[in-house]
């Protein structure tokens, strides 16, 4: 029988009641009272100089409060960079200043030059087209090796557009090169990882509010962080005080990480909120959403495997170019290097691994953190390149990978690069998929395409990823300039009901019903009795927000542990009320009772003690139920698993259907099955969009050609198949107190191969030997240029 | 949006009347007139709706055996009326971008925009059908002028467009990845008289005849009989989605499955 409630259950997302039936509370339905609207005046090219900006036409437009530029900003900060990374030789790197309007240029097609604040959106938006910004264009830097040579700068004052030139890790690559030059076989393989845009349902908002009478402030913002946006935007950019200031970020619709950065316009409404003493709201449409959401991806990768006879892996080296858009954002420079040299090994016992990263500044839109970052850029790469060695050395694909697995018996296991896997089981996860995927009926259903004139293909791969993001002092040491704990307080009411106030953000996770199936499973209480506050500073504990699959590993790590803390004091209380020993008391179903005796008192009764302490321990305990606790991980988590994808392949058109899609995945112990299976088909989603449809194109001069839904092509309900999905593999995690390991971007991270490898083996049992590789995304005509090229 | 009044008529002959004010235009599904308000690309002064106008509405079959549709009429209504008489036509319509679009967005709207990736276009071609305005009649072979322009007059209505039904007939639409529209679509027609072939999504000059098909099939109508034909590039769309060489396969693909089908 499955589990009805507590830890395992699939409890119904409760906060889909309000989802559903349209009464979520996004940002942009809260409106202040005398709220004025800001509208930004953007740039329309990638690069130049600002000669002049002349604001008086729009200034003298009815309704306008005040037309801002960067003159208005003198003496605030720039938008920071959360990591500071450390290139090969030691030297910090380049690091431009993010203004928050452009100062004396412009950089990328949708920079921020100037803001009208009006009464109303349209005299916003009236007033914003009769700004006259005159502006000497410069020659748009795009392509990241020619960024590199030399010739336009993006930010004249650094004096090159290399951010930094990383290598991971540097003693690794003597002992790498060497182990190429005795190989067996080494497959090469050049390609990009496409850039992607976010398009979270929901489109940024942000309303700044400021009260004369306080001198304080309240943001309301998209964000998936508000303690990390009122850290950054109150200490580097507006110098305001965290007391002074208050980040609430209600429901959210959707970040995929491009809600985790702080951007520009947060500030902005800020601080023009006490320039002109109103709430100023911001609500970005949709194609400036195209045009301002951090992208993500965009990496140009050249990786070489080394194998013994055997097929065994001997080594990995690989040269990437990130890019990183035109400034940095707050996670930017992280994603490229330790969210992605780390992974270098996989799933695989490689013993030398040598990663250079080379990050780059162009005139595009920053590029940060998306669902996955950085992992799926690694999983690709290497399950990629392994297929192709499997294939030149006429190993099986599975075979080839099963040959380097870390063992079951070999954890913890120690990679070549900086990471240590606690547990994993990734033959069983093969094992696991292989079924699920009835991989034994591949030959029969090929037969069944061919005659459709149809070319079938099966393409399988794995992948590991770090999440649970992350220790504090490891990642302090790499660059973080902040900690990764999380943190939470629980607070029991006198009638037994109870508030978690999380520093984790929910935005589509399902918080709000799985962490009160873990506190229902240890108190032994119905889960409607446990409610989640999240997403306000003001009462929630100082947490660092939702990312990197963090929220159960690390939030929930801190809610165990408060949850715990209350455990231990309710048993005082308890032991207090039945005349009995502490040490003796035992909590099980909601009830405390006596060892060896009938004696009990329930939950309840305990709680109001507690509140109402007429009979009371008050000189030992004080008290109230209210405990708060922070959890920083000792380890990242390393969920991980076997995906296979069954594509068919029209030779005559190049199109792709994908046929089935199979994920096998451990994710050690499972809160609610159907929350995590639900995350795996949004990440599934996900990933196969950036395999077969999406991509991110900017023209030579920094124009972006997939500026709408015309030409960015989203996956479609029928562009997917439906899935099957399979989290029965655990291996608990061994360093947190719920053995869990995190579930949202392993689909994401895992699905993008599994795609290619698959159109690519259509093509070549299709007779097309000469097809070895095709940039994602896989289009119709990409394929067919592959086919006929 | 800037601002604009609006107006919406009853009568074809009062819709006439408010399309005389300056800078009015007509509105039909608002399918791709909003969003072009929407990012403030167009400013009429005056909107005239053309969705209250019953007598520009709906689908029937004339004597001449033409089926007969208003210019107002949404393309959901032809997908579900025109499907007994002239069944690729209601194929085509029921496959035009999602139900909203279909509910709201008309023939006339399509056909006065002709998007060279637009679908109508190539049914209308293909067919000869006839465009009736609230002036005159125009041939299909003379209506469409390239991208995005017609032989519409400023201020022009389309009542009606009056297709002849062909004996056989097949549309074959490859969509664009993002869009959904075509990214080469074709509708062949057969007559007695000879096999018409037309191709859109393809072309920098919107909608063409594809001739040499169009003698192949009259001869032999059968997919096979297009298979030593080449189309040339030269002219063919290049983009994000396709090269023009991309397209030119499309065409020659798209059009053989047309015919299978038809
Ligand atoms: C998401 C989406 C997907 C789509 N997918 C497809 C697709 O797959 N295939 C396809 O072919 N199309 C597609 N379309 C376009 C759709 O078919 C529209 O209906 C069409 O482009 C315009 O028709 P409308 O009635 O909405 O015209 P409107 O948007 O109202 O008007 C368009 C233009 O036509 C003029 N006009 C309107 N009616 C008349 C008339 N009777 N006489 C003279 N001028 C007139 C207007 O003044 C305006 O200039 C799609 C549109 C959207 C939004």
């Amino acid at each position: 029988m499955p589990k009805d409630h507590g830890i395992g259950a699939s409890s119904k997302r409760r906060e889909d009641v309000r989802f559903l039936t349209g009464k979520g509370r996004y940002t942009d339905d809260i409106n202040l009272r005398g709220q004025a609207h800001a509208v930004f005046v953007r740039s329309q090219v990638a690069h130049g100089k600002i000669r002049k900006i002349d604001t008086s036409d729009a200034e003298a437009m009815p309704g306008v409060l005040k037309v801002f530029t960067s003159a208005d900003f003198d003496g605030k900060g720039g938008v920071p960079c959360g990591w500071q990374i450390h290139d090969r030789a030691g030297n910090p790197m380049l690091e431009p200043k993010h203004p928050i309007l452009a100062e004396g240029k412009v950089r990328y097609v949708g920079d921020a030059v100037a803001c009208v604040v009006a009464e109303t959106l349209e005299q916003a938006r009236d007033a914003a087209e009769a700004v006259v910004v005159d502006i000497d264009e410069l020659p748009a830097v795009i392509d990241m090796k020619e960024a590199v040579k030399g010739g336009a700068l993006v930010h004249d004052e650094l004096g090159s557009n290399l951010c930094y030139d990383w290598g991971f890790i540097e003693d690794n690559k003597a002992a790498t090169d060497e182990a190429f030059k005795t190989a067996h076989h080494v497959t090469t393989l050049e390609l990009v990882n496409n850039r992607l845009i976010p398009n979270a349902m929901e489109p940024r908002v942000a309303i700044g509010d400021y009260s004369q009478a306080g001198d304080d402030y309240t943001l309301y913002t998209t964000s998936q962080n508000p303690h990390m946006i009122r850290l950054l935007m109150g200490a580097f950019v507006l110098s305001i005080p965290e007391h002074k200031l208050r980040v609430v970020a209600p429901d959210v619709g959707g970040g995929f990480g491009s809600k985790i950065f702080h951007y520009v316009e947060e500030a902005f409404v800020t601080h023009a909120s006490k320039v002109v003493n109103r709430p100023v709201k911001w609500t970005c449409s949709r194609s400036e959403s195209f045009l301002t959401d951090a992208h993500g991806r965009d990496h140009v990768t050249k990786i070489e495997l080394a194998l013994d006879k055997d097929g065994h892996f001997q080594a990995i080296r690989t040269e990437t170019y990130a890019n990183m858009g035109a400034y940095l954002s707050t996670f930017s420079t992280a994603v490229p290097t330790y969210l992605h040299g780390t992974l270098m090994a996989g799933n695989y016992k490689t013993p030398h691994v040598y990663v250079n990263v080379k990050a780059v500044f162009t005139n595009t839109v920053p590029v940060d953190a998306y669902r996955g970052a950085g992992r799926p850029e690694a999983t690709y790469q290497l399950e990629r390149v392994i297929d192709m060695a499997a294939r030149e050395m006429g190993i099986d694909p599975i075979e080839i990978r099963r040959r380097n697995f870390v063992q079951p018996d070999e954890f913890p296991y120690q990679t070549p690069v900086a990471v240590q896997y606690d547990t994993g089981n990734y033959q069983a996860t093969m094992d696991k998929l292989i079924e699920i995927a009835d991989l034994a009926g591949f030959e029969k259903r090929r037969a069944e395409s061919a005659k459709k004139g149809l070319l079938r293909g099966l393409g399988v791969n794995c992948y590991i990823e770090a999440c649970g993001i992350a220790p504090s002092n490891l990642v302090g040491q790499l660059g973080a300039r902040a900690g990764l704990y999380e943190s939470a307080t629980v607070r029991v009411n006198a009638t037994g009901g109870l508030v978690v106030m999380t520093g984790s953000h929910s935005h589509g996770q399902g918080h709000e019903t799985a962490f009160p199936q873990v506190i229902a499973e240890m108190i032994g209480i119905p889960e409607n009795m446990i409610e989640v506050v999240h997403g306000d500073t003001a009462n929630t504990p100082m947490g660092m927000g939702t990312y990197g699959s963090r929220s159960l590993a690390v939030g929930g790590s801190a809610m165990v542990k408060a949850t715990n803390k209350i455990i231990a004091k309710a048993k005082k209380i308890a032991a207090h009320l039945m005349e009995a020993s502490e040490g003796d008391i035992e909590l099980k179903d909601g009830k405390f009772s006596v060892a060896g005796t009938d004696k009990s008192v329930d939950w309840g009764a305990v709680c109001l003690a507690a509140y109402v302490p007429h009979n009371y321990p008050l000189e030992s305990l004080e008290p109230g139920l209210e405990e708060t606790a922070f959890y920083d991980p000792s380890n990242f988590t390393y969920p991980a698993g076997a995906y296979a994808c069954e594509v068919e392949v029209d030779p005559e058109t190049g199109k792709v259907t994908i046929c089935s899609f199979a994920a096998a995945d451990d994710f050690g112990n499972v809160v609610n099955p159907m929350i995590v299976s639900g995350q795996v088909h949004g990440g599934l989603a996900q990933g196969i969009g950036q395999a077969m449809l999406e991509a991110a194109a900017y023209d030579e001069n920094g124009q972006l050609l997939s500026g709408s839904y015309m030409d960015y092509a989203m996956p479609r309900a029928d562009d997917l198949p439906f899935y099957k999905v399979d989290h029965s593999c655990q291996t608990p995690c061994t360093h947190n107190p719920l053995g869990v390991k995190g579930c949202g971007e392993a689909g994401a991270i895992g699905s993008p191969p599994a795609v290619v490898n698959a159109v690519i083996d259509a093509l070549q049992r299709g007779g097309h030997k000469h097809v070895t590789h095709i940039d994602m995304p896989v289009s119709p005509s990409r394929v067919w240029q592959a086919i006929n090229g | 949006m800037y601002n604009f009044d609006f107006v919406k008529p009853t009568s074809l002959a009062d819709a006439v009347k408010a399309m005389a004010q300056e800078d009015a235009q007509a509105l039909g599904g608002g399918q791709t007139l909003i969003p072009t308000l929407k990012q403030r690309l167009a400013s009429p002064a005056v909107l005239v709706s053309l969705s209250g106008i019953a007598e520009m509405k709906g689908v029937c079959v004339g004597d001449d055996g033409a089926l007969c549709i208003g210019g107002a009429t949404p393309h959901a209504t032809v997908a579900k009326e025109a499907a007994a008489k002239f069944p690729a036509l209601a194929a085509l319509a029921a496959g035009i971008g999602d139900p909203a679009v279909r509910n709201r967005g008309t023939i006339g709207g399509s056909l006065a925009n002709n998007d060279p990736s637009a679908c109508y276009p190539s049914a209308v071609l293909a067919t000869g059908a006839t465009i009736v305005t609230n002036t005159r009649k125009i041939a299909a072979d003379d209506f469409f002028e390239g991208l995005f322009t017609t032989a519409l007059e400023p201020g022009e209505i389309i009542t009606e467009v009056r297709f002849p039904v062909p004996e056989r007939g097949a549309y074959a639409k490859f969509q664009q990845p993002a869009s959904r529209f075509a990214l080469t679509g074709a509708f062949v027609a057969k007559y007695g008289s000879g096999v018409r072939v037309a191709i859109t999504g393809a072309s920098e000059n919107g909608v063409f005849r594809w001739t040499e098909a169009e003698k192949a099939l009259s001869a032999n109508f059968s997919a096979g009989a297009l298979d030593g034909l080449t189309v040339p590039s030269d002219g063919l769309i290049g983009d994000l989605h396709g090269t023009p060489a991309y397209r030119a396969n499309l065409v020659k693909v798209m059009t053989k499955r047309a015919v299978a089908s038809a």
